[in-house]
């Protein structure tokens, strides 16, 4: 009999980098057109203490169920958590230090040079990586300055002053740019953390997983492949993953839905017993939004990288899981149309008629759970609250519930959005670590992950694409399998 | 306003109506879609 | 709005002229549909774009709008926006894009 395939555990991360806002993308370029942003982005960047109180991020690992952040007033940066953590059931947060020291523990080709006292606060910030503490070496700053002075890079800041650079690795080839680099390398650094801290929460040695999965959204690989290179074994190599090998799944923003289903058929087909997906965070993304932020005199938010990793294998094999039901996994295909009914009847109705079951039978839906605090400024609305209203007009269109319940069902099956604005990681698996939570107190049973990808932003197709999971609590399964 | 005959460009989004289907409706009224486009916000 | 396409509808603008060019939204949420209204009328008011200060003046109406919508095909509407007619504050957006547009 073939394994049935279930989520084992999850393990989110965020990593605070204030410094690295001015790399991001949209900073990157509207720092150039107007070096006085430069300032105003920092004078309006959070401190540390305040990050880790900050609400949407206790949620995200783990301190605060999302239903506690529905009762939670906004401003959410002014609502503080007094007693926040920075250590959660399935997240942790960690310093600019310690991500900075990740990133050199995980530079192999001694790209990056950080000075001394960043490599001792680094250091100081960060356990659990003994095997390879050794390759956080700080130059001193002459040295640091002499690199920066007679090589092509971008100069890293920290606390204020130049503490590091890291370098182009190949003067005509824009792939191996620094700033490409440092997109790549954060990515690595961030899904290393997600992945440690997975394997901490299992009973599995590092030498036990089989495949590595790494669905992030950044484009390793030189001129001549770009975007078509692989972050898997990379991430996995610095985590002692020794007997795994890996491939990369690419889909813009469901791609990690993607990677879980592949990872559930994987193990279900008896090829891998144990499957890691993993996502590092998205350098790019950071301070996306900042102008939108600055003219609303709000903190600039978007100051964290995010991560996230989930241990797939058979069921009860580490564990009460929750399973995947392989069986409902849901696809807009190609000739479906992009239109919202169109892509809300084949992603979440046409899986659930397939099984016998109603929108009502699913107790929660994760959605794009972009943090609405983030997002309105600028416009965009709050993205959960658009996608839930739809799926409850989805409801109302088949007669499952009347016009005047789709509140309820909102209220009800939906919840507040929590993540950061990080492309890939939003997209319905931060509520992952909550649902296992919940299925193991008993008092969640059936839940259903959509994602959506905006294929058309590579301008390649101007289709959208998306892809739906139900995970499902053992017992209920069992019940009605 | 009549839409027959008139240049229209399409600003849709993904989480709205996206700018293809704005193109179909447009052209369904008489109108000639000159630009359509799809943002993505996050 | 994106800069690439507030470029895109400049360069149609300068090129072909605002004559007869009308733009059509399709915004599920009011600040956002108020945004792109405000941009193709006064101006990019975020400051960042190739409209900033550039009063184009081009009439705007969202798809939802009643005299829009009985200009399409019932079916076709149906499919691409009846569910956001059900889902999303209509009268909230109509009255923000009115408000740039008149």
């Amino acid at each position: 009999m073939s394994p049935t395939p279930a989520i084992l555990h999850a393990s989110y991360a965020l990593a605070h980098a204030p410094d690295l806002v001015r790399h991001g993308s949209k900073p990157v370029r509207e720092i150039a057109r107007d070096p006085s942003f430069l300032p105003r982005i920092a004078g309006s960047l959070r401190p540390w203490d305040e990050v880790v109180a900050y609400p949407p991020n206790q949620v995200f690992i783990g301190n605060l169920a999302p239903e506690d952040l529905a009762s939670i007033p906004r401003p959410w940066y002014e609502n503080r958590i007094d007693s926040a953590a920075t250590d959660g059931p399935f997240g942790r947060m960690v310093t600019q230090a310690a991500l900075y020291g990740l990133m050199k523990l995980c530079d192999d080709f001694d790209l990056m040079a950080i000075d001394g006292d960043l490599a001792e606060q680094a250091g100081a910030d960060l356990v659990d990586f003994d095997h390879r503490m050794d390759r956080i070496t700080g130059v001193d700053p002459a040295e640091l300055r002499t690199v920066a002075e007679e090589s092509d890079g971008l100069d890293l800041h920290h606390e204020g002053r130049r503490a590091g650079f890291i370098r182009t690795a190949h003067d005509q080839d824009e792939a191996l740019a620094a700033s490409v680099l440092l997109e790549n390398l954060a990515g690595k650094a961030t899904a290393v953390l997600a992945l440690s801290d997975l394997l901490r929460r299992s009973r599995l040695g590092a030498g036990e997983i089989d495949y590595l999965l790494n669905c992030g959204e950044e484009a390793v690989g030189d001129r001549y492949q770009r975007g078509g290179g692989s972050l898997s074994k990379a991430v996995g190599e610095v985590v002692g993953c020794v007997n795994a090998t890996g491939s990369d799944v690419k889909a813009f923003c469901s791609a990690p839905v993607h990677a879980l289903i592949a990872a559930g058929a994987m193990v279900a087909a008896g090829v891998y017993r144990y499957v890691v997906v993993l996502g590092g965070g998205s350098q790019a993304k950071l301070g996306m939004k900042f102008g939108a932020h600055l003219r609303n005199g709000v903190p600039v938010m978007e100051d964290c990288l995010a991560s996230m990793a989930f241990l797939v294998g058979p069921a009860g094999a580490d564990g009460d899981g929750m399973e995947l039901r392989l069986d409902l996994a849901g696809k807009h295909p190609i000739g479906a149309g992009s239109s919202p009914k169109a892509v809300y009847e084949s992603l979440v109705v046409e899986p659930l008629v397939r099984a016998g079951l109603s929108m009502t039978d699913i107790d929660k839906y994760a959605v794009e759970m972009h943090n609405p605090e983030i997002t309105e400024p600028g416009g965009s609305g709050d993205v959960p609250r658009m996608n839930y209203r739809t799926l409850a007009a989805m409801a109302v269109l088949r007669r499952e519930i009347g016009r005047g319940d789709m509140d309820p069902f909102v209220a009800e099956r939906g919840m507040p959005g929590f993540a950061p604005t990080q492309g890939h990681i939003p997209a319905g698996v931060p509520y992952l670590g909550h649902a296992l939570e919940a299925m193991r107190r008993g008092s969640l049973d059936r839940a259903m992950i959509v994602a959506k990808g905006s294929l058309f932003l590579g301008r390649m197709t101007q289709l959208v694409d998306g892809v739906s999971l139900v995970v499902e609590r053992p017992e209920v399964t069992r019940r009605h399998g | 306003m009549d839409l027959t005959g008139r240049r229209v460009v399409a600003i849709g989004e993904r989480e709205g109506v996206t700018g293809p289907s704005l193109k179909l409706l447009a052209e369904s009224a008489g109108a000639d879609v000159v630009f359509s486009v799809t943002q993505c916000f996050v | 709005m994106d800069l690439e396409d507030q470029a895109n509808v400049n360069r149609l603008a300068e090129t072909s002229g605002t004559d007869g060019m009308v733009v059509l939204l399709g915004q599920p949420d009011a600040n956002s549909a108020g945004l792109f209204a405000e941009t193709v009328t006064r101006g990019d008011p975020t400051w960042a774009g190739p409209l900033a200060g550039v009063p184009l003046g081009l009439p705007v109406y969202h798809v939802l709008e009643p005299e829009i919508k009985e200009q399409m095909d019932g079916d076709l509407y149906d499919e691409h926006v009846g569910l956001m007619e059900l889902s999303a504050d209509v009268d909230e957006i109509i009255e923000w894009v009115a408000v740039y547009r008149d």
